[in-house]
């Protein structure tokens, strides 16, 4: 857009400028500063929210804080039975959104037509993805609770995510696989390759990497995400070895399991003698974690980009 | 013969993928369809045998607790609800159609996937950190400010949702703007217009439809988001008379009340038919914003 820059005479120069000319400069100058001024009005919370939590949390941040159970109420040790908890909702959750959501994707960029059908999917996606983060809760208290019989637990809670998560990585695999040009499916199906072997062997191939961009975002949105746990499978506190086996993998998957999210919400709001420190440093874990994983996705997004080859 | 074996199986492999490529392509319309369902399945019993329509939209009652007399009145709820989005929307529509346009019409290059980036980084901190810093830091700020009794109000989740809403007003009004052919750009700027005036006489009008489904679906994020009105709003089921008064939303209802009931009461039923009513409001907003998309398109196309 530099181009599009008004010419600037050299003072006194040439020529004068026209009343008009001046103002509508003036006029420039000050739109430009009152949008920079909006722009740079977000950058404020973000740096000050992550400033202020990383202060407040540091005198108890320390690893010692992260490799802890909670004890005594939760008002002494760290966050680790949390935070295993989120790790096991986050993979099961992926592991069952992943396959289903990357096909979808495949059948509605490779396979569909533009019919009534296509955009009934397309419209559902839209609403899929709009659905608030505690209908979806609902959905799975009804669904995956009750109907289903999981009763409250790691398996319900991660499913009901898987659905929530659904939508997004169906939209980020159909870009991931629009982007991988027409004239290799067209001279891999010229060879007699037929339509699941171009897929298998070059559409997939070339957008892998795209593909999987979409999904470790979700891995972030699903570890920040509490209201579809809340009834589904997080629980206010469970027991956790500190040792052994039982201290790496602490939840089957039908029990009920804890959560960084959910964790931080009661310690804050329910729980009483739990000092600000803690509450600061259980927020900063979880936001840490949530933007080292949005951090990878940006980089690897970045390096991909820089690697295009056509 | 060997070879047709394996050709035969491959076939064979290859249909069974197609089938669940196929599946799933379908899934999304099952899970539409299955959230309505057992939502809707849930929340059966009250909506047949208990229901008051009248009552349940116009009453500002919301005791489903009462011995004397249980009330279900979503009035306040709903007026609770709306009184947030509407001034996180207030707050929220000027700082991101203006950063919107800045980003998209005065930077490039670096600067601009920076900003992109920051964007990215405040839309993925966690609807609960959100709540967490209304409770525990905007609290105070709002008492010591405007010398209210409680920091849980209206404005505090005013001030929380406009923020969240603000990251998809700009992605989304950006893409709108993108979509503006630069032959209007060109044609603008040889005719002598300023950068401001081609802004606003040209850019503004072309992408209307794409800025309106963008606020559109910052409306709906706001309607939506759970934890962070719960944590920030406060607790009181009233109807607000000033943006100080601390208020209940649908979503917060839902979340602070559901655990404390049981499977096939009242209160329990009552909750799922709050939650078919969100997804009503949510779908609505969700698809007006799809068509007037959709409409851009086919104006382009014609």
């Amino acid at each position: 857009m530099s181009s599009l820059r008004a010419p600037i005479a050299p003072p006194g120069g040439v020529f004068q400028f026209t009343e008009m000319a001046v103002r509508k400069r003036k006029t420039e100058g000050r739109v430009r500063a009152l949008l920079l001024a909006l722009t740079f009005s977000l950058l404020i919370p973000l740096v000050g929210i992550l400033g202020y939590i990383s202060w407040q949390a540091w005198p108890a941040l320390s690893l010692d804080f992260v490799f802890q159970n909670p004890r005594n109420y939760m008002r002494e040790g760290g966050v680790w039975a949390p935070l295993v908890g989120t790790f096991y909702l986050v993979f099961f959750s992926l592991l069952a959104a992943t396959p289903i959501g990357v096909l979808a994707g495949v059948y509605l960029n490779e396979y569909a037509r533009d019919n009534w059908a296509t955009r009934l999917i397309n419209l559902c996606v839209v609403n899929l993805a709009g659905v608030p983060s505690i209908v979806h809760a609902l959905f799975g208290v009804g669904a995956f609770v009750h109907f289903a019989g999981m009763g409250r637990s790691v398996l319900a809670a991660a499913f009901t995510l898987a659905v929530m998560t659904l939508p997004v990585i169906i939209t980020s695999t159909r870009e991931a696989l629009a982007a991988v040009p027409m004239s290799f499916r067209e001279a891999c199906w010229n060879m007699g390759a037929s339509r699941w072997q171009t897929i298998r062997t070059i559409v997939l191939p070339n957008s892998i990497s795209g593909i999987l961009t979409g999904i470790i975002l979700q891995v972030s949105r699903a570890a920040g995400e509490t209201a579809p746990i809340l009834f589904t499978g997080a629980v206010f506190y469970v027991k956790v070895a500190d040792q052994g086996f039982g201290y790496y993998f602490p939840y089957g998957l039908g029990d009920r399991c804890m959560a960084l999210s959910y964790h931080l919400f009661t310690i804050s709001t329910q729980v009483t003698g739990v000092t600000e420190a803690q509450q600061y440093a259980t927020a900063a874990v979880l936001i840490g974690l949530v933007l080292a994983v949005n951090a990878v996705s940006i980089s690897f997004r970045v390096y991909l980009r820089s690697k295009k080859k056509w | 013969m060997e070879n047709s074996v394996r050709r035969r199986v491959g076939l064979r492999a290859e249909s069974v993928m197609e089938l669940f490529v196929y599946l799933s392509g379908w899934s999304a319309i099952l899970f539409v369809f299955g959230i309505f369902f057992f939502i809707v399945r849930e929340g059966a019993p009250f909506l047949v045998h208990e229901l008051d329509l009248g009552e349940f939209f116009s009453s500002p009652n919301w005791r489903p607790d009462s011995e004397v007399r249980q009330q279900f009145g979503i009035y306040a709820l709903l007026a609770g609800t709306l009184s947030v989005t509407a001034l996180a929307m207030l707050l929220s529509v000027p700082l991101g159609l203006g950063a919107a346009i800045y980003i998209s019409e005065f930077c490039d290059g670096v600067t601009k996937e920076s900003l992109k980036i920051v964007l990215e980084l405040l839309a993925a901190i966690p609807s609960v950190v959100w709540g967490f810093i209304g409770y525990m830091v905007m609290n105070p700020i709002i008492i010591w400010a405007t010398g209210a009794p409680v920091g849980v109000n209206v404005l505090n989740g005013g001030i929380i949702l406009a923020l969240m809403s603000v990251p998809i007003i700009v992605s989304v009004g950006e893409d709108a703007l993108k979509a503006v052919p630069d032959s209007f750009r060109e044609a603008a700027v040889a005719l002598g217009a300023t950068r401001w005036q081609l802004i606003y006489r040209v850019l503004l009008p072309a992408a209307r439809n794409g800025l309106l489904a963008a606020v559109l679906l910052g409306v709906g994020r706001a309607i939506g988001e759970t934890m962070a009105v719960l944590m920030a709003t406060g607790h009181s089921v009233q109807i607000p008379s000033g943006i100080l008064d601390p208020v209940r939303t649908l979503t917060a209802t839902i979340a602070a009340e559901l655990g404390e009931t049981v499977e096939g009461e009242s209160h329990y039923q009552a909750l799922f038919v709050i939650g078919t009513v969100l997804m009503l409001i949510a779908m609505a907003v969700n698809i007006t914003a799809d068509l007037v998309v959709k409409g851009i398109r086919s104006e382009e196309r014609s």
